[in-house]
């Protein structure tokens, strides 16, 4: 944390958040969080890294899956987790619930986010390793950048890993 | 709690300065209230959005996020951040009186 990150009264001005998981679990609090960083008037940026990029991907980000095996969270037994369909059956049941809460499914909350003026970053290093281009990502994407690039976009705020 | 004096009446503001007692607002008071929150001059957008706000609170008790504001008001979620920079339905609740909505989307 730098002083500049803070106003003299304590408060946060700006937010960096990385997304580095591909499931809805992953996903999810970041996205939430960055949007409602722009509703109390903190700048955002968000920065799309490994699996993090499905958020983003082009024809990817409608299929965001609940991870259902390897999750205790969900007091799902392992094996039943693992059988054919269970995944999407989990998450089309937590779009559900989800969409009673008003949160908006992965595609619609990114494009709100980039509307409320946050800004969404691909990693070089991801894109570069799953062989990806511009091209496969949603408009909103601003740029692909370097991890350099990210702290230079970053300076002055608060880092929040996800 | 404190208070303070919006066009030359004292009213009672919470600790981050919305009105704890939304029927002392008038609307002569939103002027002073949107300076304060960094608006120079409020627009007829900008009052449709405060009205819409105050509205929404005397009907269902809290005003929306921003989510729902922009859903219902029909104004864009980018006009609203446009109007409001600091936060839309924030900065709007502010201006029009009534508590700050409290939510997560």
């Amino acid at each position: 944390m730098t002083s500049d990150a803070l106003t003299a009264n304590g408060k946060i001005e700006k937010v960096s958040i990385i997304v580095s998981k591909g499931s809805l679990e992953g996903i999810y609090p970041a996205l939430i969080m960055a949007n409602g960083a722009r509703a109390e008037g903190i700048e955002a940026n968000l920065f799309f890294t490994f699996f993090g990029l499905d958020a983003i991907h082009k024809a990817r980000h409608e299929h965001i899956k609940l991870a259902t095996v390897g999750n205790p969270g969900l007091h799902l037994a392992t094996w039943a987790g693992g059988l054919p369909g269970v995944s999407s059956v989990m998450t089309h049941y937590m779009g559900h619930k989800m969409g009673q809460l008003d949160i908006p499914p992965i595609p619609e909350f990114i494009e709100m986010i980039a509307d409320t003026g946050a800004g969404l970053y691909a990693c070089k290093a991801s894109v570069d390793l799953f062989g990806l281009t511009k091209d496969d990502f949603i408009d909103q994407v601003k740029d692909i950048i370097t991890v350099g690039e990210f702290y230079d976009l970053a300076g002055g705020g608060q880092i929040i890993f996800t | 709690m404190s208070t303070k004096v919006y066009a030359g009446t004292e009213v009672t503001v919470d600790d981050d300065g919305f009105f704890a007692d939304p029927h002392q607002w008038r609307a002569e008071m939103a002027p002073q209230l949107a300076r304060e929150s960094g608006i120079d001059t409020l627009t007829a957008q900008h009052w449709q959005v405060v009205k819409f706000m105050r509205h929404e609170y005397t009907e269902k008790g809290t005003g929306p996020s921003v989510r729902a504001l922009s859903k219902t008001s029909g104004v864009s979620i980018k006009e609203l951040y446009q109007l409001f920079p600091k936060g839309p339905a924030k900065l709007a609740a502010k201006i029009a009186g009534i508590p700050k909505p409290r939510g997560c989307i």
